[in-house]
């Protein structure tokens, strides 16, 4: 096995770097946006009967006092006035400065405060993204129009997870999206990809020859298996992607049982194992996939559905866990993916590959909740308007 | 003392002096001892597993314990006749119900270790046996059969399932030297050092899984996962085997040992 | 609309300073009962004679005037807790102004204390608004001097002024500071050592921003008899105005409340700018400052640098500002600061400076602007004072 240069160069002598979140205090109201933020969206409070929009968030509309919702909203501005910080008395900033922000005026109408990009200037138009920071609270991040996100300014990468040169730990080598993650993650220049079989899996031919991929053991249904594969990595781990599931029909106990022990109790396994290495890491993460069946279930798999409930259940206080620590805990949901595990589920099924691609896009855009799939983006749809239908018209 | 205290007394005593030595036929039961894996459409035998209770810790400051789970079929382990379908009907077929004076027989031993290191898939056949009592004398009735194999060296790597695109690859008997081992030398049970008391391709035998098959619809019992079989005489040793008695049990994890003439 | 009334037989008296310190072990508490201690030393009043009290502070959470009062001993008749920080010695002014002249007090005590901790300025950054913890902090958390630097970035653009006319204000304010013993920074800055200071948040420099300290300032409210019969000198209140949130449409603060109600304030008062013997406006940021003189009228609208330009702001200049060195030399201490432009244009024109006197001051302008609550200032207020001959 090859491993490809790491460009990161580290004393062996010197003191573990600690490290540090943005301040996390926010409203009620700040933290709405930051849900539809980690869903993706782009929105701003807009009054229900005057259509004013408003920001920062507030809980009544300063024009009429009427009712406020949120609103997807367009994505223009211009940057009227800039500045370079260069003094804090925040501990996270401080690691990072200088910083530069400014005041854009969106085209949806108010006023904000917004990260830069490097291209941007003022007077110049700007493409507004809302992020998710290291705290875990949504943030404007304001690029040059048109701009693609250039992965080397460093401070769009405090928002994303860059896949380059990182070391990652995918779990499940046996299964196709474990297989078209890796394969993925390696297109994507990850340094090192550690994929873990579980026995007495025999290494995938699709695997085989791949420059930095290394298989080692690893059954998340046993701790001490778990424990010893990231004892195996010893260096740093960058990111976990965990592609480990147990797909069957029906809810017999054994299934279940073995689902549960997989998906939940594997979770807690692996979470509580590489909890500690993700944190010492610049730009830890955790990617899970998840199935759509964890919002509601679906009655052929029973089993399964309850797994994965359980499974999205612990990720999300996993997530939270995480929160003060820097590590961003990333979702993909998936309809019936197109493996082996779903011969008898019509299409639309996701291929692999997309979910593989999914999870590069995740990690490399900042996203906290991605649906891959018509399938997914359909049943978060459904599920976010009216769980109770959802549950009832997924199963006629 | 009675004849018989004579010969209990005899037993610690020797055991105590080294004249008995006992060897120990278990393997170390761990997360990672493979158990044996069946098509993908049936249901799957579930490894053992142990999480940490406590150890000297919050969880229990004086005391160190585990929980554990497993399959009957895990490890070392014993096979009753309940365990087959044909052996369904066999009066207390069961672990909890084996009379306990079956927990204790001598044993022979057959070196089939040349002819599976040659040939992985090596069938012991009736041809097979009848020469091998050519030259080591006939079996004599009511003991255990342990194949020795020198399988138990492929433990801790993929080699001891030796899984491939066509399954699994191991020696073991066919439905003939069964026959010949349960109806004309009465044995008490087989005892293998390999996952399983049939060849890793038995299920397409003629007649399939042969040794579980006739074994168990007669009443006989099953040893699997043993070691050290190559420190056993061809006669002369008694196996210790007991199983939990769990209630209705087809089988179970034990600790086997062999006692042999020692020094 | 009703006219207003005058600010007939109501005086402002005995303004008084307690040095400020740069970090304080002590409370708000402990710097607001010293400042009442030092009105006391002044006018000979004990507590049971304060039938009104004026509190403004950040730093005495979670007590407000209420805990104070019985904090402090007193047993006022009307009380009032101003939180509008740099706008707040104004604000206390006109409230208590009009509480003496309509008879529901007799002698208020204004008072303004903060204490300043090691830490006490990151925690009030961090926390000091809804707006600011949603929207601003977690931008590159700059605290005051990003958001002004951004009002400065968009100000220096729209009216084509450079730094070295906010240089020369600072550097003027600095010159007035070195003959005031309690200013914290006395030493002379150049206009050169002040261009080539090292960035804080770009276009703020080290000569931008003001040192938090601890520190408190009052004054007090009362009828002229009474101030007579304490022997003490007065000032009358010539004319005030105060405005919040004003031209919220603007996209960037580029001028403040003061254009809504400017025209009131010097009508009231029957002197214009150029009566004016000394400006004590609010100097969180000179960006700040020129808006201020460019708001209340000393130059036309939008040739604020041309004015700085050919003003000298010196003691002994054309239009002395912030004589005490202002908070950009003597310290902002908090809600104090809101409050030194009160007693410093007080103490000028009753000719008891800390510091130099300005020749000749009779008539004082005072200027306040308070509380940035996410990309603005939101409180503006403004006096006109005369020392009563």
């Amino acid at each position: 096995m090859t491993l490809r240069p790491r460009p990161e160069k580290r004393d062996p002598l010197q003191r573990k770097v600690e490290r540090h979140v943005p301040a996390g205090l926010r409203s009620r109201a700040m933290h709405a946006m930051s849900a539809r933020a980690a869903q993706g969206r782009f929105v701003l409070q807009q009054c229900v009967e005057c259509s004013a929009v408003t920001y920062p968030p507030r809980d009544i509309c300063p024009v009429c006092w009427g009712e406020l919702a949120w609103r997807d909203q367009v994505q223009g501005a211009t940057l009227l006035a800039e500045t370079t910080v260069r003094v804090t008395t925040d501990l996270y900033f401080r690691a990072h400065m200088p910083w530069r922000m400014g005041t854009i005026a969106l085209d949806a109408g108010p006023v904000a405060l917004a990260h830069l990009s490097r291209n941007l200037t003022v007077g110049g138009r700007a493409d507004v993204r809302l992020m998710i920071d290291k705290g875990g609270n949504a943030a404007l991040f304001a690029m040059a129009a048109g701009e693609e996100p250039d992965m080397s300014d460093k401070q769009w990468r405090e928002f994303v997870v860059p896949v380059r040169d990182r070391t990652i730990l995918v779990t499940d080598g046996r299964g196709a999206v474990g297989q078209a993650v890796v394969a993925a993650l390696q297109a994507a220049g990850a340094a090192s990809v550690v994929v873990g079989l579980p026995a007495p899996a025999q290494p995938p031919a699709a695997l085989a020859g791949l420059t930095g991929v290394r298989i080692v053991p690893l059954d998340l249904t046993d701790t001490r298996s778990v424990s010893e594969c990231l004892t195996d990595i010893a260096g740093p781990l960058d990111i976990v992607v965990n592609t480990a599931r147990f797909v069957r029909r029906g809810d017999g106990l054994i299934d279940q049982k073995h689902a549960l022990d997989v998906t939940v109790l594997g979770l807690l396994r692996l979470t509580q194992g590489c909890a500690p290495m993700l944190q010492g890491r610049p730009s830890g993460a955790f990617v899970d996939i998840v199935s759509s069946a964890a919002l509601a279930p679906d009655a052929g798999f029973p089993a399964f559905s309850a797994a994965q409930a359980a499974h999205l259940s612990l990720l999300q206080s996993f997530r939270h866990q995480m929160r003060g620590s820097g590590v961003r805990v990333m979702t993909l949901f998936t309809g019936p993916v197109d493996d082996e595990d779903h011969q008898s589920v019509p299409m639309p099924k996701v291929a692999p590959s997309r979910i593989a691609k999914g999870v590069v896009d995740a990690l490399e855009g900042g996203r906290e909740q991605l649906c891959v799939g018509d399938a997914a983006v359909d049943a978060m749809a459904r599920w976010s308007d009216d769980p109770a239908l959802y549950i009832r018209e997924k199963n006629l | 003392m009675t004849a018989v205290e004579t010969v209990l007394s005899g037993l610690t005593s020797g055991i105590a002096s080294g004249g008995i030595a006992v060897v120990d036929l278990t393997n170390t039961l761990s997360p990672d001892f493979p158990v044996i894996v069946l098509p993908a459409e049936f249901g799957q035998c579930e490894p053992f597993r142990m999480e940490t209770v406590s150890r000297y810790d919050g969880d229990g400051p004086a005391w160190y314990w585990n929980n554990i789970s497993m399959n009957e079929h895990t490890g070392t382990h014993f096979d009753a006749p309940a365990h087959w379908i044909t052996g369904k009907d066999v009066p207390n077929g069961t672990v909890d119900r084996l009379p306990p004076a079956d927990f204790i027989h001598p044993a022979v031993v057959i070196d089939i270790s040349a002819q599976a290191a040659a040939d992985e898939d090596f069938i012991l056949t009736r041809a097979f046996l009848e020469a091998w009592e050519a030259s080591h004398g006939p079996i004599p009735p009511r003991h255990w059969i342990l194949l020795r194999t020198d399988w138990y060296k492929r433990v801790g790597t993929l080699a001891y399932l030796n899984l491939k695109e066509d399954g699994a690859h191991s020696p073991g008997p066919d439905a003939e030297a069964m026959r010949f081992l349960v109806h004309e030398r009465a044995c008490i049970g087989l005892g293998v050092e390999t996952v399983g008391t049939d060849a890793g391709q038995a299920a397409h035998f003629e007649e399939p899984l042969p040794a579980h098959s006739v074994l168990h619809g007669n009443g006989r019992y099953g040893l699997q996962c043993l070691t050290n079989l190559d420190q056993l005489p061809v006669r002369g040793a008694v196996i210790v085997a007991t199983p939990l008695k769990i209630q209705g049990g087809s089988g179970s994890p034990l600790r086997v040992i062999a006692l042999k003439p020692g020094l | 609309m009703r006219g207003r009334l005058r600010y007939d037989d109501v005086v402002l008296c005995a303004p008084v300073t307690v040095p400020y310190e740069r970090y304080s072990s002590q409370s708000a508490h402990w710097w607001a009962g010293r400042a009442l201690r030092v009105l006391a030393d002044v006018t000979g009043l004990g507590p049971r004679d304060f039938d009104g009290f004026c509190f403004s502070s950040f730093s005495a959470g979670p007590d407000t005037a209420v805990g104070m009062v019985q904090h402090l001993g007193l047993s006022p008749r009307w009380l009032d807790h101003i939180p509008t920080g740099g706008a707040s010695g104004v604000m206390a002014m006109r409230r208590a102004a009009r509480a003496v002249q309509c008879g529901d007090a007799q002698i208020v005590a204004c008072v303004a204390a903060d204490t300043n901790h090691l830490d006490s300025f990151r925690q009030t950054v961090a926390g000091f608004s809804r707006f600011s913890q949603d929207a601003v902090y977690p931008y590159g958390s700059g605290g005051p001097n990003a958001t002004f630097a951004l009002i400065t970035d968009h100000y220096m653009r729209t009216f084509g002024i450079g730094r070295e006319a906010f240089g020369k204000l600072c550097v003027a304010q600095r010159d007035n500071a070195r003959s005031n013993p309690l200013a914290l920074q006395r030493g002379v800055l150049t206009l050169d050592a002040y261009l080539n200071a090292r960035p804080i948040s770009d276009p703020v420099h080290l000569y931008d921003c003001v040192m938090p300290c601890a520190g408190a300032d009052a004054y007090i409210v009362t009828t002229p008899e009474v101030a007579q019969r304490l022997g003490l000198r007065m000032v009358r209140i010539l004319s005030t105005i105060e405005r919040h949130n004003a031209h919220p449409q603007d996209k960037v603060q580029w001028r403040g409340g003061w254009t809504m109600d400017v025209d009131d304030l010097w009508a009231m008062a029957g002197v214009g700018p150029q009566d004016v013997d000394v400006l004590q406006v609010y100097d969180d940021y000179p960006v700040i400052v020129a808006m201020q003189i460019d708001n209340l009228g000393f130059c036309p609208p939008g040739e604020v640098a041309d004015f700085i330009r050919r003003t000298d702001f010196t003691i002994t200049g054309d239009l002395p500002l912030n004589t005490n060195g202002g908070q950009l030399s003597a310290g902002q201490a908090g809600a104090a600061g809101g409050f030194q432009n009160v007693t410093e244009g007080m103490r000028q024109i009753l000719r008891q400076p800390l510091g130099d006197q300005v020749p000749d001051a009779r008539i004082a302008a005072i200027s306040g602007f308070g509380l940035v609550n996410y990309d603005r200032g939101i409180c503006t207020a403004a006096a006109v004072l005369e020392a009563v001959a």
